[in-house]
């Protein structure tokens, strides 16, 4: 049987391709956050990602194939929710996360019992050395002014993956979390859902290996399609599938 | 190109446009493959309107006729986003086969762990409990976590 309280907190590890990183990112959450479970969602890696993972001692879930950073990430909101878990926290397997900052998170979330979610930001500490290349700071700041307009607060790294979730957005995402380059159209999908988000500052270390799924020839897409996601996330009645709205996989629905 | 044929050509563009948008809203289409048909249908739109651009392209294609310049470009467009949809049904294809293996091997393991008699839970619930995320969505119910959950049953 589970003990809540024993079990409680959960770290979710996407990686694709990140043997080389994978292991030290477990050993160092193990070190630096004791308090936390770890699950490594392997997607569908064609490295040995999965196996270095498990030599570490870390439970791997792995997928069949590459669902994408979504789907990787919405595996492991699947699994907290099954699991009971009170509070999910993502850390990315290429090692960009620190694990010690999650008692920063933790605690900003437990000081205000009102949030939902706990965003890193590279931008609000002033000593910020995050040297990512113009045209990619250009465009986070784009979508942070637009979603800081929306949400009528202040938000100012809406792309980063290091947060940490309470029951109500796990609930959330485990039932619809966007596809691919999810994070800022998650914002918005907390926004429309009444669901409350605050960043704290973090230090981002620069990738330990691997590559980052946003190549330079893929940052087009991305800002079209984020956009795109944006705009139309703004016109939907539900930002969410609602229960009693059409299923969100169905071979019935014709157009 | 005659006014008729160019304000039917804009609004069939236009048209096209908003049901993509729409379409995406009641997500009945991915913002992937919604890109596509929306920069065909913008690109369209502005071949439709700006009449000028049209026929400098013609004539240095040599097409005589602004209106089949309009056609060859529609018809080009139309080639690609098939061929790009034969690429990612191919790539649905090796999804299917993978997952379809990845099942039989599963059942195979659940008959073997059966017949050694080895921590197999033999619950009527079992096959709720392997529903999608979505069905469990659809039912609206939500199964507590316990002992007979299939990812404790899971082997290392």
């Amino acid at each position: 049987m589970m003990a809540s309280r024993a079990r409680s907190l959960l770290a979710v590890v996407p990686a694709y391709n990140e043997a080389g990183s994978v292991a030290d990112v477990v050993l160092s959450l193990r070190e630096r956050a004791p308090t936390f479970d770890v699950i490594v969602i392997d997607d569908g890696s064609t490295d040995d990602t999965a196996q270095q993972a498990r030599a570490v001692g870390a439970e791997v879930i792995s997928l069949p194939f590459n669902l994408g950073i979504g789907g990787a990430v919405q595996t492991g909101f699947v699994y907290a929710l099954e699991h009971g878990y009170d509070y999910m926290a993502q850390v990315d397997g290429d090692g960009q996360h620190e694990p010690a900052e999650l008692q920063s998170l933790l605690s900003e979330m437990s000081r205000d019992p009102a949030l939902d979610v706990v965003c890193g930001s590279r931008f609000l500490s002033p000593e910020s050395c995050y040297t990512a290349p113009i045209s990619r700071r250009t465009g986070i700041h784009l979508f942070a002014f637009t979603l800081s307009k929306i949400l009528g607060q202040r938000i100012t790294d809406p792309t980063s993956g290091f947060r940490v979730y309470n029951r109500r957005a796990i609930r959330l995402f485990a039932r619809d979390y966007p596809h691919d380059y999810p994070e800022v159209e998650a914002v918005l999908m907390l926004h429309a859902n009444r669901l409350r988000l605050a960043e704290v500052p973090v230090q981002m270390h620069l990738r330990g290996s691997g590559r980052s799924s946003i190549t330079r020839s893929r940052s087009a897409y991305y800002m079209i399609k984020v956009s795109l996601a944006l705009l139309v996330g703004l016109m939907r009645r539900h930002s969410v599938v609602e229960p009693g709205d059409p299923a969100p996989v169905s071979a019935t629905r014709g157009v | 190109m005659h006014l008729g044929a160019q304000l039917a050509s804009i609004a069939f563009a236009a048209v096209v446009f908003l049901v993509v948008l729409e379409m995406v809203r009641r997500r009945y289409l991915r913002e992937r493959y919604a890109i596509l048909w929306l920069g065909a249908a913008l690109v369209l739109l502005v071949l439709a309107a700006w009449t000028q651009l049209l026929s400098t392209i013609s004539s240095a294609v040599g097409i005589a006729t602004p209106s089949n310049a309009f056609f060859v470009i529609a018809f080009a467009f139309l080639l690609l986003l098939l061929l790009h949809f034969s690429a990612v049904v191919s790539r649905l294809a090796d999804e299917t086969r993978v997952l379809a293996q990845r099942l039989a091997l599963l059942e195979e393991r659940e008959r073997a762990d059966h017949r050694s008699g080895a921590d197999y839970n033999d619950d009527e619930t079992e096959n709720e409990e392997y529903a999608l995320p979505g069905e469990r969505l659809a039912a609206g119910r939500r199964r507590q976590p316990g002992p007979s959950d299939p990812a404790l049953i899971r082997r290392r």
